[in-house]
């Protein structure tokens, strides 16, 4: 083979490695849609469940991912960007960094239902919450901690450095620089990451199993205290624990979480992109 | 030289790496005149303009020696604000880096996080200092444009302009017209001659030619250390020390 041949053949064999990786995400998505699609209607979207959850809608389950979603952000963004801005901005390099950092790469790699369990422990039986919206958020908020803090980090260290020699140089203080010069230059990148993380909390059954979720409430929760439905596990539980359940309805339901995590995504996409384009540097 | 307004003692300066990019520098600036700090790449002269307002601090591992009185103070004093000192000592980049914002915004970022915020105030240091780096009459219908939409010479006198809006007693600057065509050149050089009634400068030059054009004084450094200073007749016409005289009339650097 000449060199001309071999770079045909390499680019071949990308293109179908890479093709082999797409083909099962494209092919999840449309099968879902194909076989949900039928089911999804105005009453399913807002009707409760009826007869032994076959029939009606999942409205509980949305809102209550929802609320989850919500509550996660709360719990994780305050804390998260401190950290990332402690760690970008403040911190110097050593001991304590590192093992701050190493406990964040280790925190990222956790199985959730390790997170579950956690929760379980802390929130509802020590704190006394209960299964509770609040002890669910908290769980998925600490879940999603490791992922805020290392795209927030990653946005702030994007900032180029003259931005902050300069900022120093004309008399504005380490806060003032992050607050005014490194913050407004990160946010895109920090939102990106949040949305990401939220997403992938959303989907998440497994930190919600002992801490947040029922199995059927015939009611919407009426406080932060009150348990609740959610997709991921309301798809869990129609998926396994409910005989005769048709099956157009589990994959609708799988249709709308999907779209839920999905459409956060594009719009942390899209977002980024518009960002960037605005960007001056 | 009684009027120094700086007054740098025994200065050593080495980097985190172990670099030693200052040995045992003494220099006095005296107020109101232009300071040229010259010589080969690696002579410490942008490390000792760092130094003096303390941008040093953000070289993490650093170490130094020695004293550098500013009015009268000990600049290395534990009890100084280096804030307020960044406030009187500004300084201009080789590169100009505009802050992301409108040129008003440049001009005024100092000013605000130093608690200025009345709006006449701000207009009038604005001119003002848009006037001394004679940038006012090309940019002052714009404003509120993005600083990234000026030419590199239009920025360079922002930056400069950026400085002079503190009202500061020294201006540092280095190199500033490294990336400029010979008109803007021109320009910034002559609006030295302007700058130094009202403050002190120092700068580190793009060439001996322009140090010998715009220096009342100057400094010949070489790796870290002083070899000559004196005024600018003395350096650039009848330079005493031979390394002086072979850098200044090209026979090396």
């Amino acid at each position: 083979m000449n060199r001309q041949q071999t770079q045909t053949v390499a680019k071949v064999v990308i293109t179908a490695v890479a093709a082999i990786v797409v083909i099962p995400i494209i092919y999840v998505v449309f099968y879902t849609v194909a076989r949900g699609i039928q089911a999804i209607s105005w009453d399913f979207l807002t009707q409760f469940p009826t007869n032994g959850m076959t029939e009606g809608g999942i409205f509980p389950a949305i809102v209550g991912t929802i609320l989850l979603t919500f509550g996660t952000a709360i719990a994780a963004i305050p804390l998260g960007i401190s950290a990332a801005i402690y760690l970008a901005e403040y911190a110097t390099e050593n001991r304590l960094t590192r093992a701050i950092r190493l406990a964040i790469v280790n925190l990222a790699g956790i199985p959730s239902i390790v997170y579950g369990l956690f929760g379980l422990g802390v929130f509802v039986l020590f704190l006394n919450m209960g299964t509770s919206i609040i002890a669910g958020a908290l769980t998925l908020g600490l879940m999603t901690l490791p992922i805020v803090i290392s795209t927030s980090e990653e946005a702030i260290n994007t900032v180029p450095q003259e931005f902050r020699v300069v900022s120093y140089s004309v008399g504005a203080t380490r806060w003032q620089t992050v607050r005014y010069q490194i913050l407004p230059q990160a946010t895109p990148g920090i939102i990106t990451g949040v949305i990401l993380g939220l997403g992938r909390a959303a989907g998440e059954t497994a930190p919600i199993l002992f801490t947040a979720a029922a199995f059927y409430v015939p009611q919407l929760p009426q406080s932060m205290f009150d348990q609740t439905m959610a997709l991921p596990y309301h798809l869990y539980v129609i998926s396994t624990q409910v005989p005769g359940m048709p099956l157009d309805i589990q994959f609708a339901t799988a249709l709308v979480l999907l779209t839920f995590v999905l459409s956060m995504i594009v719009v942390a996409t899209i977002f980024r992109t518009i960002m960037r384009r605005r960007r001056e540097w | 030289m009684t009027d120094s307004i700086i007054n740098i003692q025994n200065i050593s300066f080495t980097y985190g790496d172990g670099t030693e990019a200052l040995k045992n520098v003494s220099l006095k600036i005296p107020r109101n005149e232009v300071f040229v700090l010259f010589g080969p790449s690696r002579a410490g002269k942008t490390t000792l303009m760092r130094l003096l307002n303390r941008l040093s601090d953000l070289q993490e591992g650093a170490t130094h020696a020695g004293d550098v009185e500013f009015a009268g103070q000990n600049i290395f004093n534990k009890n100084i604000d280096v804030i307020a000192l960044r406030r009187r000592i500004g300084m201009v980049f080789a590169v100009p880096i505009p802050l992301p914002g409108t040129i008003y915004e440049n001009l005024t970022f100092g000013l605000k996080m130093a608690g200025i915020k009345d709006a006449n105030t701000l207009n009038e240091r604005v001119e003002t200092s848009l006037r001394q780096s004679a940038l006012w009459d090309e940019v002052k219908d714009r404003l509120d444009d993005s600083a990234f939409a000026l030419s590199g010479g239009q920025k360079q006198r922002l930056c400069l302009a950026r400085s002079l809006a503190l009202e500061p007693d020294v201006i540092l600057l280095d190199n500033p017209t490294s990336g400029l065509d010979p008109i803007s050149t021109s320009i910034v050089e002559q609006s030295l001659t302007e700058l130094k009634k009202q403050y002190t400068i120092i700068m580190v030059p793009h060439s001996v030619q322009q140090a010998s054009r715009v220096a009342d004084r100057a400094a010949f450094l070489l790796d870290g250390e002083v070899i000559e200073v004196g005024g600018q007749a003395q350096i650039f016409l009848h330079p005493k020390e031979k390394k002086t005289e072979d850098y200044v009339t090209g026979r090396f650097g």
